[in-house]
């Protein structure tokens, strides 16, 4: 049967308290927080970390396509799904496209990926929200990404049974943003909540009619919307119904755009019980309702519930506005980075994507980033192929350097060396200088280092393991088991 | 297959060194110029008469030209030379082979940098196309890692290094204020230096080498040919160098407390030359002191200190002014500033001076029992890194 294979969310370490914006622009103080990409996160990095973690959670399933959703894309032309391709080491076979730039591309997607017979697609989606100082949508959004495993399964290996879906669309002007800027307008909220109002209903009686089952069979539900008067009819019915509506992140999150209801849609898989039936109402432009069975193959290791509890909120509002360029700082004096080869890159797509170095056979001596010739003994070509991203490590040695070029600076940087063998020197982040000793374990984190002639240059940094399993813990143990 | 070495087979004969500022006055065609003015004039010799030349510059320009077109060389082979900040070293290095082979009656070093003309503070390699996973950190900060490491590993209390860092820097500050031709002549002393703010690891700014244009030049010839030139010559002993293969950024069980690439370029030089014991043997040593750590661990590496002894050896004053080995008697890389090309030839050109009685009476050794003089160069990071040694006496076998 078609259902969810595996799903997960990112949500970035650094949380901004929504205070703290009223405590240098005056208005009114908001409550709780929002989440904040840090300065060397974008949509596609969110994406990439997500997409990891719901691979993790179903080693070995086949993946046949990959689509990238976000309003926040990296880059227009080119397609920012193939770093996902990248990373996530997939077969030149897999086919990997954007849904970008509107809202509704995630549902589409996920649509698309529940109706097709491909046996294994990733729906990834990332988004980076902000808008000018003050605004809206700076208070109330929030950054995040989100991945969903569609496939075929049966009860036990799939997490959720896909039970049907249905959609309204209708043209009219809600929310939209010029390509470019950092502001969305929007047209009076009550406008487009009263025709959000009329579509979430249609779509959802759609959505059972397609399942063949009643709104009372509906345990919970989640509603994904671009501003929080949208879908409160929807909501009000539904929990007439019997149905119990889900916590939008609204306090704690805020909406994650594109990856909102994918990130809603993991968070209800958390916490539903197996056989419950559950809805994820999408709205955009439209509205995209699904409806899901839980099954009994577990959730993502690491869920949305205990990156909630996590985090540091003790974010400086000016450091996230320079984090997002509203407010540009003063850089160190130094040359501004050179952007990469495109060629370069190319030739070590295992490396720069994939953080793959090479194991010389004889020695075992680990090369990062990968030698043809073995620095113990000299062998050469006669190397394996050696995946890092998931290995656990530890710092051997550090320092902060306040000279180098940095969007953020200082550079905390860190000698790291991975269990079983394996060290590379790496900046550090998601941390602070006086948070880091010698012995501290890190984990592997796909940043974007810099940018250069509009080229993000990603690459790999180490952060410090939260809470929760380590990244590598479970795949350490899964290989350690094969 | 071996190291032989061209002991007492060629003989350095004139050398001149620019004042090392920011020169923003001069070019890197006056820089050279003036130094191979200075060198031939101590020589006692003329531009027409050098065979063959070697220019060293790590990014001050390409090719011979660079030399040829401000000297206006006609019909000789000059060959520009790189090899990160033993670029100097590597020049004369090549010389002196050249001179040795018989290939050429007299060549020349030159050494020069033009870093001033960069806008941005420090030194700054210029950007070869790559995958964009090259680490970005600083020189100061890949250094400021040997500090905790070496303290964590000898048991040094870190305020205790902090102190002996600040000695280090202070020793030459002090060094070089009695030398006109640093850039910077102010003596500083250890509390000062201490009270610093950090900006790399537990360095300051005062733990690392100036920044400045200089250039510098030496003209070599055969020994047996000598004293057809000058009375007091000084003679090869031995030249070494290493460059790295990297593993100590990929090794787990380098611990950033020495530097191999260090040490197997003084133990070829040490066996060149003859020398079993360098404390006694050398009168003097210029070694590259780019930051205060990396003299510390130098003073093992060398053999100057036992493992683990280095700081004790510093706070005792063994490698002061007129300690048992005076080190970077001019002021090192941290009075002069570092222009790449012409450290190597300069920290040679503070030799010249040395054992030829010739320093000024405020910074002049006694090298009267000790007729050799040690300069290392190396460049790169701990891990990366490469190496030069070479050894200078005044006597000849």
């Amino acid at each position: 049967m078609r259902g969810i294979i595996s799903t997960a969310g990112y949500l970035p370490h650094w949380r901004l308290q929504r205070p703290a914006i009223a405590a240098v622009l005056g208005g009114s103080a908001g409550k709780g927080t929002r989440t904040v990409a840090s300065y060397d996160e974008d949509a596609t990095t969110m994406a990439v970390e997500a997409s990891r973690r719901a691979l993790r959670a179903a080693v070995d399933h086949e993946v046949s396509a990959v689509w990238f959703a976000t309003t926040s894309p990296t880059y227009m032309e080119k397609t920012n799904a193939t770093v996902l391709h990248a990373v996530l080491r997939l077969p030149a076979t897999v086919m990997a496209a954007d849904a970008a730039g509107a809202l509704r591309g995630t549902n589409a997607a996920l649509r698309a990926a529940l109706r097709s017979t491909e046996p294994g697609v990733l729906v990834a989606a990332g988004d980076v929200r902000t808008g000018p100082a003050g605004s809206t949508d700076e208070r109330d959004g929030g950054d995040a990404g989100a991945a969903v495993l569609v496939g075929d399964g049966d009860a036990a290996s799939l997490v959720a049974e896909f039970l049907g879906a249905g959609s309204a669309t209708r043209e009219f002007l809600d929310r939209w943003r010029v390509p470019g800027e950092v502001r969305t307008r929007a047209w009076e909220e009550r406008f487009g909540q009263q025709r959000y109002d009329e579509l979430a209903g249609r779509a959802f009686d759609s959505a059972l009619e397609d399942a063949g089952i009643d709104a009372d069979g509906v345990a919970r539900v989640a509603i994904s919307a671009p501003h929080a008067r949208a879908g409160a009819a929807l909501a009000k019915r539904l929990g007439a119904a019997g149905a119990e509506v889900a916590d939008a992140l609204g306090a704690t999150v805020g909406f994650s755009g594109a990856a909102h209801p994918l990130l809603l849609l993991a968070r209800l898989l958390e916490d539903a019980a197996e056989g419950q039936v559950v809805a994820l109402v999408a709205l955009a432009d439209g509205a995209d309702v699904f409806l899901f069975r839980r099954t009994g193959a577990p959730a993502a290791a690491t869920t949305v519930a205990d990156q909630l509890d996590g985090g540091d909120d003790s974010l400086a509002y000016a450091k996230y506005l320079s984090w997002r360029g509203i407010l540009p700082v003063q850089p160190p004096n130094r040359p501004e980075p050179a952007r990469m080869s495109a060629s370069a890159a190319e030739r070590r797509l295992d490396w720069k994507y994939g953080f793959v170095g090479s194991a010389d056979r004889e020695s075992g001596a680990l090369h990062l980033p990968p030698a043809r010739v073995s620095f113990v003994g000299g062998n050469a070509d006669d190397m394996d192929p050696a995946p890092m991203a998931d290995v656990p490590a530890t710092v051997a040695t550090f320092t902060v350097d306040s000279l180098a070029y940095s969007p953020s600076p200082p550079v905390v940087f860190a000698v790291c060396d991975f269990e079983g063998g394996g060290r590379l020197p790496m900046e550090l982040t998601d941390t602070t200088a006086a948070e880091v000793s010698i012995g501290m374990p890190v984990e592997m984190t796909f940043r974007r280092l810099n940018s250069a002639d509009g080229i993000a240059n990603y690459f790999w940094k180490a952060r410090p393991v939260r809470s929760g399993p380590a990244a590598g813990a479970a795949t350490t143990t899964a290989e350690g088991g094969q | 297959m071996g190291s032989h070495g061209i002991k007492d087979r060629v003989a350095i004969i004139g050398m001149g060194c620019t004042p090392f500022r920011e020169h923003w006055d001069r070019s890197t065609d006056d820089l050279a110029i003036d130094a191979v003015a200075e060198a031939t004039a101590s020589a006692g010799v003329s531009v027409p008469d050098i065979d063959a030349w070697w220019l060293g510059t790590a990014q001050s320009g390409m090719s011979g030209i660079t030399l040829a077109a401000p000297l206006k060389l006609e019909g000789k082979p000059v060959t520009r030379v790189e090899n990160y900040c033993a670029t100097g070293s590597e020049a004369l290095r090549q010389a002196c082979y050249a001179v040795a082979s018989g290939a050429y009656d007299v060549a020349a070093a030159v050494g020069v940098e033009k870093v001033k003309d960069s806008g941005y503070q420090g030194l700054n390699a210029f950007p070869i196309p790559n995958d964009g996973t090259n680490r970005t950190l600083t020189a100061a900060a890949m250094f400021s890692l040997v500090a905790p490491a070496y303290a964590e590993k000898y048991g040094v209390d870190p305020t205790e290094l902090r102190r002996t860092l600040a000695r280090i820097a202070s020793k030459n500050h002090a060094n070089g204020a009695h030398n006109p031709r640093a850039q910077f002549r102010r003596e500083m002393d250890v509390d000062a230096i201490c009270r610093m703010p950090e900006v790399a690891g537990m360095l300051s700014v005062f733990d690392c080498a100036g920044v400045a244009d200089g250039g510098a030049a030496a003209i070599v010839v055969r020994a047996e040919d000598a004293h057809r030139y000058t009375d007091s010559p000084l003679y090869v002993k031995a030249l070494s160098f290493v460059a790295g293969n990297g593993s100590g950024l990929l090794d787990p069980d380098y611990d950033y407390t020495h530097f191999p690439e260090c040490e197997w370029a003084a133990r070829d030089a040490y066996a060149q030359a003859g020398i079993t014991d360098p404390r006694r043997e050398l009168a003097m040593a210029e070694v590259h002191d780019c930051f205060t750590p990396t003299e510390l661990v130098l003073m093992e590496d060398l053999g100057f200190s036992e493992r683990g002894h280095a700081w004790e050896d510093c706070e005792a004053g063994v490698f002061d002014l007129h300690g048992d080995l005076p080190v970077n008697t001019d002021g090192g890389l941290k009075s002069f500033g570092h222009p790449v090309g012409a450290s190597g030839l300069r920290m040679l050109f503070e030799c010249w001076l040395q054992l030829r009685g010739e320093a000024p009476e405020d910074r002049r050794i006694d090298t009267a029992a000790r007729g050799l003089a040690l300069t290392h160069n190396l460049g790169g990071y701990p891990g990366e890194m490469v190496s030069f040694v070479g050894i200078w006496g005044t006597g000849r076998e």
